[in-house]
């Protein structure tokens, strides 16, 4: 599916991620781990597109990507729920999701489709973005991601900073997601979820992959181990 | 009463040109953020337009008919390219883009100067905007009343494209978040491109429907451009009703001093009633309001 091939990336004159490679495999979770500060986010944000890294290929499925602009990636498969549940604050909600299901034949149908998995949504559609909760917000963001009917779902922490409640219905639908045929590229803080969720796994520090594996909760105390070097 | 009458149509008379001039600063200055002083240029472009559409095609009605559209393709395109050529390099830098853009404006200038010469040229209005509408013993120029109709038609449009269309939904997603837009898809160089160009076709608009009032020369453009900066700044930057009140409040107001002093006279007081304005709302008279800052 996708495949890093020694990516290093940085901010300016600062490199964050040295030489990073790793393999997400087809209908799976991939999991990367790893303390604040350790490149998490960044990579993420290389594989999409929004850094361009120094040296290395992102290769999606066999094809090099690695100088493609955002919205191709986009076009080619690929959908990104960001850090924080950002969403277009000022748009509605059913704005929010017409946006990216303009152009698309079964757009209306998609929409219905997130209304059905997120009841909330459809609740407060009328209502400007900005104003719903965080865990709505994150909902919308998700849904967002799965209009375009990816391939490959990246997610960026996407359970931090939202309601238990939320939180659980989240995780399930990334397990289920990954079931029906989605990759998923998730970096999570929440050890113990992301090792039941994923096939593999990876911890980064300092910019590097320390450690990787197979997931499950098996790994949980080499993980633990790599964390806290 | 005719006196308030002849005042407030004035003031509207005053305000629908300031808004079609405004509006497309209003996406470019307002929406995307860019300063762009060749703006004014875009409006002599629209003048011209009318100019050369009246030269070709003789009859003013239809050449003015004409020029409208042609006025916009003409200050969109001048705008895309622009936009191309100078503008994208220097997105987040407000001062460099002044600066440059304040260079095409003279380029520009001098530009018509050598098409058309230095002199001003006149553009004839048709026989049916010429004399005046009597509302309530209160004489209306026709012409008045045509860019008021004309502004009034620009802005519903303008407001339904942006609130109702996939582009407009796109502009709106691209001025709130440019990362985020380009990560669900949205192409945010096309978005940039069709926003610019829709802003200076608007402010070609605006030069057609000054030529009904005036006469054309290379300056006619930076004669508004000020104004036009005030209305959107007023309005509260990204808002088009914003920009739509304000421009009519401006108007009224110019009119209103204009009335009681002298035309000098009104642009001070103008000027000092926008800067206390300012110090009591900087914001403009309306502003974004989200639970966050997403």
């Amino acid at each position: 599916m996708l495949e890093l091939v020694d990516i290093s990336a940085g901010y300016g004159p600062t490199d964050v991620l040295h030489g990073i490679s790793m393999v997400v495999p087809d209908n799976s979770v991939y999991a990367v781990m790893g303390h604040n500060g350790a490149g998490k986010t960044t990579l993420l944000k290389t594989v999409m597109g929004l850094i361009s890294p120094r040296s290395g290929r992102i290769l999606l499925d066999g094809e090099d990507i690695t100088r493609t602009k955002p919205h191709q990636r986009v076009a080619r498969g690929m959908a990104y729920v960001p850090q924080g549940q950002v969403s277009f604050g000022q748009l509605t909600t059913f704005e929010n999701l017409q946006l990216v299901a303009d152009g698309r034949n079964n757009g209306r149908a998609k929409i219905e489709e997130m209304f059905h998995l997120f009841p909330a949504l459809e609740m407060y559609q009328t209502r400007s973005a900005g104003l719903l909760s965080g865990g709505q917000r994150q909902q919308l963001s998700i849904a967002r991601a799965l209009i375009t009917e990816p391939e490959l779902i990246i997610l960026d922490e996407p359970t931090e900073g939202i309601q238990p409640s939320v939180v659980a219905e989240i995780e399930e639908l990334i397990v289920s997601l990954s079931k029906t045929g989605l990759s998923v590229l998730l970096v999570e803080q929440h050890v113990g979820f992301a090792l039941t969720a994923s096939a593999e796994y990876a911890v980064m520090a300092s910019g590097r992959v320390t450690s990787r594996g197979s997931g499950g909760q098996a790994a949980i105390e080499s993980v633990v181990a790599a964390m806290s070097i | 009463m005719d006196v308030v009458v002849g005042q407030l149509f004035a003031g509207l008379s005053q305000g629908s040109i300031l808004i079609l001039i405004a509006l497309g600063l209003a996406l470019t200055f307002g929406q995307m953020g860019v300063i762009n002083m060749a703006h004014g240029e875009f409006i002599m472009a629209g003048a011209y337009t009318a100019y050369v559409m009246q030269g070709i095609l003789g009859d003013a009605g239809i050449s003015l008919l004409i020029a409208i559209p042609m006025g916009f393709l003409i200050g969109g395109v001048m705008g895309v390219i622009l936009e191309a050529v100078l503008i994208r390099h220097m997105y987040g830098r407000p001062l460099d883009t002044l600066l440059v853009t304040w260079g095409v404006s003279l380029i520009l200038q001098q530009l018509a100067r050598d098409i058309f010469g230095a002199p001003n040229v006149d553009v004839g209005s048709p026989s049916w905007l010429q004399g005046s509408v009597e509302v309530g013993g209160v004489a209306l120029a026709s012409a008045r009343l045509f860019i008021l109709a004309l502004a009034i038609a620009c802005v519903a449009a303008l407001s339904a494209i942006i609130r109702f269309t996939s582009l407009g939904r796109r502009v709106r997603a691209v001025v709130q978040n440019r990362e985020l837009a380009e990560t669900v898809g949205i192409s945010t160089r096309r978005t940039d491109r069709l926003t610019f160009f829709i802003g200076s076709g608007l402010a070609g608009v605006a030069g057609v429907a000054l030529t009904l009032l005036g006469s054309t020369g290379p300056t006619l453009g930076t004669n508004y451009i000020v104004d036009a900066f005030l209305v959107v700044v007023v309005g509260g930057i990204g808002q088009i009703r914003g920009a739509l009140i304000a421009a009519f409040v401006l108007g009224l107001l110019q009119s209103v001093f204009q009335y009681s002093t002298t035309a000098s006279m009104a642009k001070v007081l103008l000027l000092i009633a926008i800067v206390i304005f300012l110090q009591v709302r900087p914001q403009g008279i309306f502003s974004v309001r989200t639970r966050s800052l997403a």
